[in-house]
């Protein structure tokens, strides 16, 4: 099968860049996810108030059995002199390592005050290595809001990661991207099914089973904002198969036949092997798409999910793209998503928040993709909205979440629906 | 370098953006990168905001570091004027601007706009959030707000709600609803409603109203010494403080303090016979300084209960909280470290928590129930239905708030007559709240090993050496104690043991101790 491409899709399209206020998380959030995924990680902010009651705020419902991440935050004194900090930042390591023995993987985590008083944590790892190896691996990356957007925290940690994998020569697919568990072990068994030999995921769920990495090593991404990821195993000679993303029946099927492809896998094992989940996801789906066929869409910035998402509500749900929004277009990973999204949508990069609420209520879309800050008072207008945060907590790639996936859009039209009979009774 | 988990308090801007969206017409320019707007969503989602804050975010990014975030924070308070037209505004930086030394106030007043421009000096490394609401409602008033000619009729001002406050919508209705029966209306309420054309009428009125003392006393007494109004010291949350703060008022104005008491429930509730399970509970009472203390003089005075620890996070007011708890034999615990607070609930074993959000997940973990009544604010902490704290409506719902989360009456002594039953067992939690009853294990109770074993049900204190160990007999007797009462017959016991260098409890010490402990 090949893909049924528009006669022109968007890959080519002018991009519209304003610059305003950008309305969007900052690279810390990511930890959210992340510390749940990595089950003997901890991560550890060095930033302010304001970073630790960030994650509190975005975490929503305090989740709150001691979490496996922290702030240690920055006082007058330590902003005084540096030689202090480092001295208090190791003692604060010192005490929680003692605090928590299972821990065997920690991140320290830049946060805007600490990039701005140059605090430079890539020495203090290192150093932290020397003491705390091999019991604990100490890593570094910045999720603060000057130089990361909300998903580019995870690409900066993973990126992190990757220069001391292990060194491998062997053939291996490496599937990289945060996914939750279940899904994880669904996109393993359909490879698995497929005959491809041996695959490992990053981030792994303990420091023991990290994957190893090298020239023969082929990845597959599974979430579109790892750019530097992808940069950083490139380095490791590890070669990326461009593929959409796995979203939706028609972007999980592209996605897995890239790989087969890369694996050699015949065309009648790769029908005999998807096609039962195929028809489930189609059929999944298309319960969903009686809400959504006709309705229109407008992304704000929010994950870099954006694309994938839109090409996967116009294909494969009828609906029709007003804007597609993104905090940063990485055209050299979306660009297979951009080639299936046809022409038509405005595509725009970055953000002047006040400028494309004004575009958005000119628009009158029936339904907006937006953040938690921007949604009620967007529905108190009278716009239906789906928060875009729900997208990276939800399991959503692959065929088995491809109608969840969908019904995440379908459910607030379908609410508006209700709830106006329900007043007009 | 302090490692936080959870923190009772934001930041210092957060406090500012709770006087900003509570007032009207208003606009804060914030210099501040991407990541701060996370703020909005606190008033959005929790407290369900229909509007966006009115707060413009500079969101500089690292580029601009080198070269040039003064002019982007220019731009920004520019075109935030133009687009909202606010009556007056606000600049100020979030912590990492503080850093880069950008002066807002001063790269705002080179603007030239048209309107008052207030700048905020929050020092984010030092304060948090309540003194950053604290601060800037004084700003906002020491910028607009002068000595003028009273009003004719007696009225006042109400000071101190903001936005994401406990209960504050509710409270200013109750508490305008009473001043009502006095006969006195309100001049300005503010920060919440206010314009800032509001701020500067507020001279008019005879005297304020400090409802909250963590975000309005410093505008209060900036009040009293410029326009020579007197400020209220009762906060009216509870029957006796209600009744003090008419008194108060009354001092003030020369009014009568009687007023129709007909709605008040709470003292007929309390007296009721089915109250009597309620008399002598042990509770432990965490939050900000001002509701700490009201719920404690509820607590002792107006239901009956037995105050055992109380505390507040807000060192502000470590001063007043230490006096008040002193009045209960108690040492308050002044602290924003929520472990610390946690490890004193655990070793003081009450029999409820009255707290915030954070002490609710605690109760949960160490199986206590829990009332809420102070922010840190969650979404629950904004019902649809009214519910404030103060004046008679206010004790109304706290008594109903505080008595729900406990087991009744007749269910308590059902618990304690037939503890064994099958599906009737205390394991199975009180019967009018959610969660799936679970039958009792077939299994009788099995014989313990002689550490001890994990008899409180959630707590993991592993007993120092020398404590007394509990024989098995003793430990059985111990489990067949209903779960609300488990806690404190284990605690009462251990001490009793401990002060008379007991090595061993047997059955007879459990029952000593609580002939000891008796009341």
């Amino acid at each position: 099968m090949s893909l049924d491409l528009p006669a022109t899709g968007c890959r080519d399209t002018p991009v519209l860049k304003q610059r305003g206020q950008r309305e969007v998380f900052c690279g810390l959030t990511g930890i959210i996810w992340l510390h749940r995924k990595m089950q003997d990680a901890f991560f550890l902010v060095v930033g302010s108030r304001t970073c630790a009651h960030l994650l509190q705020a975005a975490a929503g419902v305090m989740i709150f059995a001691e979490p496996r991440f922290g702030t240690a935050i920055l006082e007058e004194k330590d902003l005084a002199g540096l030689a202090d900090a480092n001295v208090e930042l190791d003692r604060e390591v010192g005490r929680l390592l003692a605090r928590r023995p299972d821990i065997r993987q920690l991140f320290l985590v830049g946060s805007c005050p600490s990039e701005v008083i140059k605090l430079d944590l890539a020495r203090a790892a290192e150093r932290l290595n020397g003491q705390h190896s091999p019991h604990v691996r100490v890593y570094n990356y910045s999720g603060s809001g000057i130089e990361t957007t909300f998903t580019q925290g995870e690409d900066a940690c993973l990126a992190a990661m990757v220069p001391s994998l292990p060194a491998t020569t062997a053939r291996e697919l490496l599937i990289v991207g945060a996914l939750p568990d279940v899904v994880e072990d669904q996109a393993l068994n359909l490879l698995r099914a497929l005959g491809i030999p041996v695959t490992r995921t990053l981030p792994a769920h303990r420091h023991s089973e990290l994957p190893a990495v090298g020239e023969n090593t082929v990845f597959a991404l599974v979430q579109p904002f790892l750019g530097d990821t992808h940069a950083a195993l490139t380095r490791r000679g590890a070669r990326h198969i461009p593929a959409p993303f796995p979203f939706g029946e028609e972007g999980t099927t592209a996605w897995l036949r890239a790989v087969a492809e890369e694996f050699g896998v015949s065309r009648d094992h790769f029908e005999a092997v998807t096609a039962a989940p195929r028809a489930r996801a189609q059929k999944a789906i298309a319960a969903a798409a009686l809400t959504l066929s006709g309705k229109s869409v407008f992304f704000f910035p929010d994950s870099q999910l954006e694309i994938p998402l839109a090409r996967f509500l116009t294909r494969e749900c009828g609906m029709t793209a007003i804007e597609v929004g993104t905090p940063y277009l990485q055209t050299g990973i979306v660009g297979p998503d951009l080639d299936m999204l046809a022409e038509g949508p405005t595509i725009s990069e970055g953000q002047d928040v006040d400028l494309q609420l004004d575009r958005a209520r000119a628009a009158r879309p029936d339904l907006t993709v937006c953040g938690l800050g921007l949604a009620n008072p967007l529905e108190a207008e009278g716009l239906s909205t789906k928060w875009a945060i729900e997208l990276v907590f939800t399991p959503v790639h692959f065929y088995e979440q491809a109608g969840d996936l969908a019904s995440l859009f379908a459910r607030p039209l379908r609410r508006k629906a209700i709830l106006s009979q329900g007043a007009s009774a | 370098m302090k490692l936080t988990l959870w923190t009772y308090e934001g930041p210092t801007h957060v406090g500012a953006m709770r006087v900003a969206t509570a007032m009207k017409g208003l606009h804060y320019v914030l210099h501040a990168p991407q990541g701060d707007t996370y703020a909005d969503l606190l008033f959005t989602m929790i407290e369900r905001r229909n509007h966006r804050p009115p707060v413009t975010y500079t969101t500089f990014q690292a580029r601009d570091l080198g070269g040039d975030t003064a002019n982007l924070f220019k731009d920004a308070a520019r075109e935030a004027y133009n687009r909202f037209k606010p009556q007056a505004m606000i600049v100020g930086a979030s912590c990492t601007a503080e850093l880069i030394q950008d002066d807002p106030g001063g790269l705002a007043q080179a603007l030239g706009l048209p309107i008052p421009v207030i700048p905020l000096d929050l020092p984010s490394y030092q304060r948090k959030e309540n003194f950053g609401a604290d601060e800037t409602f004084l700003q906002i008033v020491r910028a607009l707000a002068r000595p003028m000619a009273r009003t004719e009729a007696i009225t006042c001002n109400l000071l101190g709600a903001t936005g994401l406050g406990f209960r504050h919508r509710d409270d200013v209705a109750e508490v305008t609803k009473l001043l009502g029966l006095m006969g006195i209306t309100v001049n300005v309420c503010a920060p919440m409603g206010a314009t800032p054309h509001d701020i500067t009428r507020m001279g008019a009125a005879h005297f304020n109203v400090l409802l909250y003392p963590e975000t309005g006393e410093a505008a209060a007494r900036y009040l009293e010494k410029t326009c020579n109004q007197p400020f209220t010291k009762a906060v009216p949350i509870g029957v006796g403080a209600t009744r003090d703060f008419l008194h108060e008022i009354s001092g003030i104005t020369g009014i009568s303090a009687k007023v129709d008491e007909t709605g008040l429930r709470l003292p007929w509730w309390s007296a009721s016979v089915d109250s009597t399970y309620l008399t002598g509970k042990r509770v432990y009472i965490f939050g900000d300084a001002t509701h700490v203390m009201a719920a404690a003089r509820i607590a002792a005075t107006e239901i009956g209960f037995e105050v055992v620890g109380m505390g507040c996070y807000n060192r502000e007011y470590a001063r007043p909280m230490r006096t008040a708890a002193k009045a209960y034999g108690l040492e308050a615990l002044i602290s924003d470290d929520y472990l610390e607070v946690e490890a004193d609930i655990a070793r003081l074993q009450p029999e409820m928590i009255l707290g915030t959000q954070m002490e609710r997940h605690i109760g949960k973990r160490l199986g206590i129930p829990c009332a809420v009544i102070s922010a840190p604010v969650h979404v629950q902490d904004f019902p649809a239905r009214y519910s404030p704290q103060m004046g008679f409506e206010g004790a109304n719902v706290i008594f109903d708030t505080w008595i729900h989360p406990l087991v009744m009456g007749l269910e308590e002594h059902l618990l304690t007559m037939f503890r064994e039953d099958f599906e009737f067992h205390d394991g199975a939690g009180a019967s009018h709240h959610g969660g799936k009853a679970q039958s009792r294990p077939e299994t009788p109770v099995e014989p313990v090993e002689a550490s001890g074993g994990d008899i409180s049900g959630q707590m993991n204190d592993t007993g120092a050496p020398g404590d007394p160990a509990w024989l098995p007999d003793a430990e059985r007797e111990l489990r067949k104690i209903p779960f609300f009462v488990r806690g404190k017959a284990k605690r009462n016991t251990e001490k009793y043991a401990a002060e008379r260098g007991m090595a061993a409890i047997s059955v007879d010490t459990l029952y000593e101790a609580k002939a000891h402990y008796a009341r």
